[in-house]
């Protein structure tokens, strides 16, 4: 797949998918002299040193803690508690199962009306349209804007009486008016528009450069043959972009799981808006810190954010191997 | 959903010599176009009002006067330009760490074979994908537990201090930054640098005489995607800087809308002040953005 035409970058970008030349390689490197092999060492060791330290072996250590009981003071003061915060999480501490409830909406959400948004945007502006520059331009603005920006923005829509929303549907004022972050009852699916409004830029700048890299004689083929356009989008376009559509499902599943900025700016994650990953951290900040069952709510992202991550890895070097 | 198939024909006309109308498209697309534009221009269009003048005919009005009174009032009160300057200190070096440690990760993985440069490579991949309040805890007690001194930090650890941030917004770009990097010097023809090689250029000439000039476009794109991720990040400035002077814009920004309970007008004018450097960078420099986006979803 390539990159966007209008991007400057020079095809070399998209070359490893169309050119067949093996990969370039200057050489075996122990044909290299001893001042090469350090520097390289060197070149290698610095960031995987980093990438060690500061991701994965915090990462092993979650998982470690998630067997501990630790109130974080000190480090002498770990106990091993076996699986004892896993049962307490499933079992006792009240937000758990709402918030797996909320992740799996969110995924729904993000998966059946966001990301299709995005896909019908972008196939929609890969026309020959008038405009479609501009049409990019603004769905693509709030992607540029972080989280907590578009729940910012959007808590000035939703607000009760001042609210932009409230005012259309002329309930702002009265005892009718819905306070739209506020009422457990639909503060998540708010939340959910908000995050659509982002989403959807995204999905579709993804999709769009994808598009552009279709051969057009594909197309015209299909064209000839008297394809309409369902068939020309479910028969032609569709399965000529699987890897960008691989992309896309990791990516909607990913930022389902990784979800907390919003949240978190709402309400701090709680009266219907928690998620995992607030769970995680409402056990490590909060009064009375629990570490092991905030590790163990940890270990449970991570194993299911392991999911994804896994398929889109050997997707994706599976080839280069 | 009508709107596809009104206009999808379109897309069977590769040749486009039949001229079509997009009725059914722009309307949905125009409409679409204005759910997206609203939010904006709502908070704009609040933040330029008086607090005084919204009181009186409600926010939801046409009537009185605009100017930029919120603007200057959310600054100075809000200490805005203390969150700016925070956020370029942590900007700044936190990019160029990635892209210089990315590019010499990706050099090395890419352009020479060696026993684990896959595993390597996919390991760093993987890290960039993991949801960041993972390792939240054990970081947070990992520089708890790291002694500096008062001299360098006001709480005697790694915790409150930029060089926590930095360290750890380098360690989790790294990998989506070498993903891109290898890929894309992977696609630079071999012989380069074998040429250099035959002529006696050392391992780190053919990375900043051939190699890294080279990838320039790539840097550029990856540096100005980076630079709006990281402006926008929010969540590791939460989690170990506590002293309010030190946030950077993002994550500062959330103390103005406690400060500013219920100002609206006040809270519209920090955000709109917040938008603008993104936007600016935007509108200068968009191209590199999407190029950097679409780098990296590119790739099979």
């Amino acid at each position: 797949m390539s990159v966007m035409p209008q991007t400057t970058l020079p095809s070399a970008a998209a070359a490893p998918a169309d050119v067949s030349v093996p990969p370039a390689r200057s050489g075996r490197v122990r044909r290299l002299s001893g001042r090469d092999r350090l520097v390289l060492g060197l070149m290698v060791g610095l960031p995987t040193l980093i990438q060690v330290v500061l991701v994965w072996i915090p990462t092993l250590l979650s998982v470690g803690l998630s067997f501990t009981k630790w109130n974080g003071l000190n480090l002498a003061d770990i106990r091993p508690a076996g699986l004892s915060n896993y049962t307490y999480a499933a079992q006792e501490y009240p937000p758990f199962w709402p918030a797996v409830a909320h992740n799996i909406i969110w995924l729904a959400f993000l998966a059946l009306v966001a990301t299709p948004i995005g896909l019908l945007l972008a196939v929609l502006l890969d026309q020959k349209i008038r405009g479609t520059r501009l049409y990019q331009s603004i769905f693509f603005t709030p992607v540029m804007l972080s989280m907590v920006m578009v729940g910012i923005i959007w808590q000035l829509v939703y607000a009760r009486n001042e609210g932009l929303l409230n005012n259309l549907l002329g309930t702002a004022g009265t005892p009718g008016a819905v306070d739209w972050f506020g009422d457990s009852d639909v503060n998540l699916w708010a939340a959910l528009v908000a995050t659509t409004w982002r989403h959807a830029g995204y999905i579709m700048v993804l999709y769009l450069a994808g598009l552009k890299g279709i051969d057009p004689s594909l197309r015209e083929a299909a064209a000839l043959d008297g394809a309409n356009a369902w068939q020309m989008f479910f028969r032609v376009v569709f399965p000529v972009m699987r890897p960008i559509n691989i992309v896309i499902v990791v990516i909607t599943i990913i930022e389902a799981l990784r979800a907390f900025d919003i949240v978190y700016l709402i309400n701090k994650g709680t009266n219907g808006l928690e998620l995992l990953s607030v769970l995680v951290i409402q056990n490590l900040v909060g009064v009375g810190q629990v570490i092991g069952v905030g590790s163990a709510l940890a270990v449970i992202l991570l194993v299911i954010s392991l999911g994804p991550i896994v398929y889109y890895l050997v997707r994706t070097f599976r080839r280069a191997d | 959903m009508t709107a596809t198939a009104t206009i999808a024909p379109a897309t069977g006309s590769p040749g486009g010599g039949r001229p079509r109308r997009h009725y059914g498209t722009h309307l949905f697309l125009v409409t679409m176009a204005v759910m997206w534009l609203v939010p904006l221009l709502w908070t704009l269009y609040t933040s330029l009002r008086p607090k005084a003048v919204t009181d009186k005919y409600g926010y939801w009005s046409l009537h009185g006067s605009i100017n930029l009174d919120n603007f200057t009032a959310a600054w100075t009160q809000g200490g805005m330009a203390t969150y700016f300057g925070n956020t370029l200190l942590i900007t700044v070096p936190s990019v160029v760490l990635t892209l210089v440690l990315a590019s010499m990760m990706a050099f090395a993985v890419s352009r020479f074979s060696w026993k684990f440069n896959l595993t390597l490579l996919v390991l760093f991949t993987a890290g960039n994908m993991l949801p960041p309040q993972v390792l939240a805890a054990p970081l947070f007690e990992m520089f708890k537990n790291t002694p500096l001194p008062y001299s360098i930090s006001s709480s005697g650890t790694l915790l409150d201090t930029y060089y926590a941030v930095i360290a750890v917004e380098v360690a989790f770009q790294l990998g989506f930054c070498t993903f891109v990097l290898a890929n894309y010097m992977k696609a630079l023809p071999g012989g380069l640098t074998e040429a250099a090689q035959v002529d006696g250029a050392s391992v780190w000439q053919q990375y900043s005489r051939i190699i890294l000039p080279l990838s320039r476009p790539a840097l550029a794109a990856l540096g100005t995607l980076e630079v709006v991720w990281l402006y926008n990040d929010y969540f590791w400035p939460l989690l170990f800087i506590h002293s309010g002077d030190r946030l950077p814009i993002t994550t500062g920004i959330t103390n103005l809308q406690g400060q500013f309970l219920l100002d609206y007008n006040m809270i519209a004018a920090g955000a709109t002040i917040t938008v603008i450097p993104t936007l600016v960078v935007y509108l200068a420099l968009q191209r590199h953005f999407v190029a950097g986006l679409t780098l990296g979803a590119s790739k099979d």
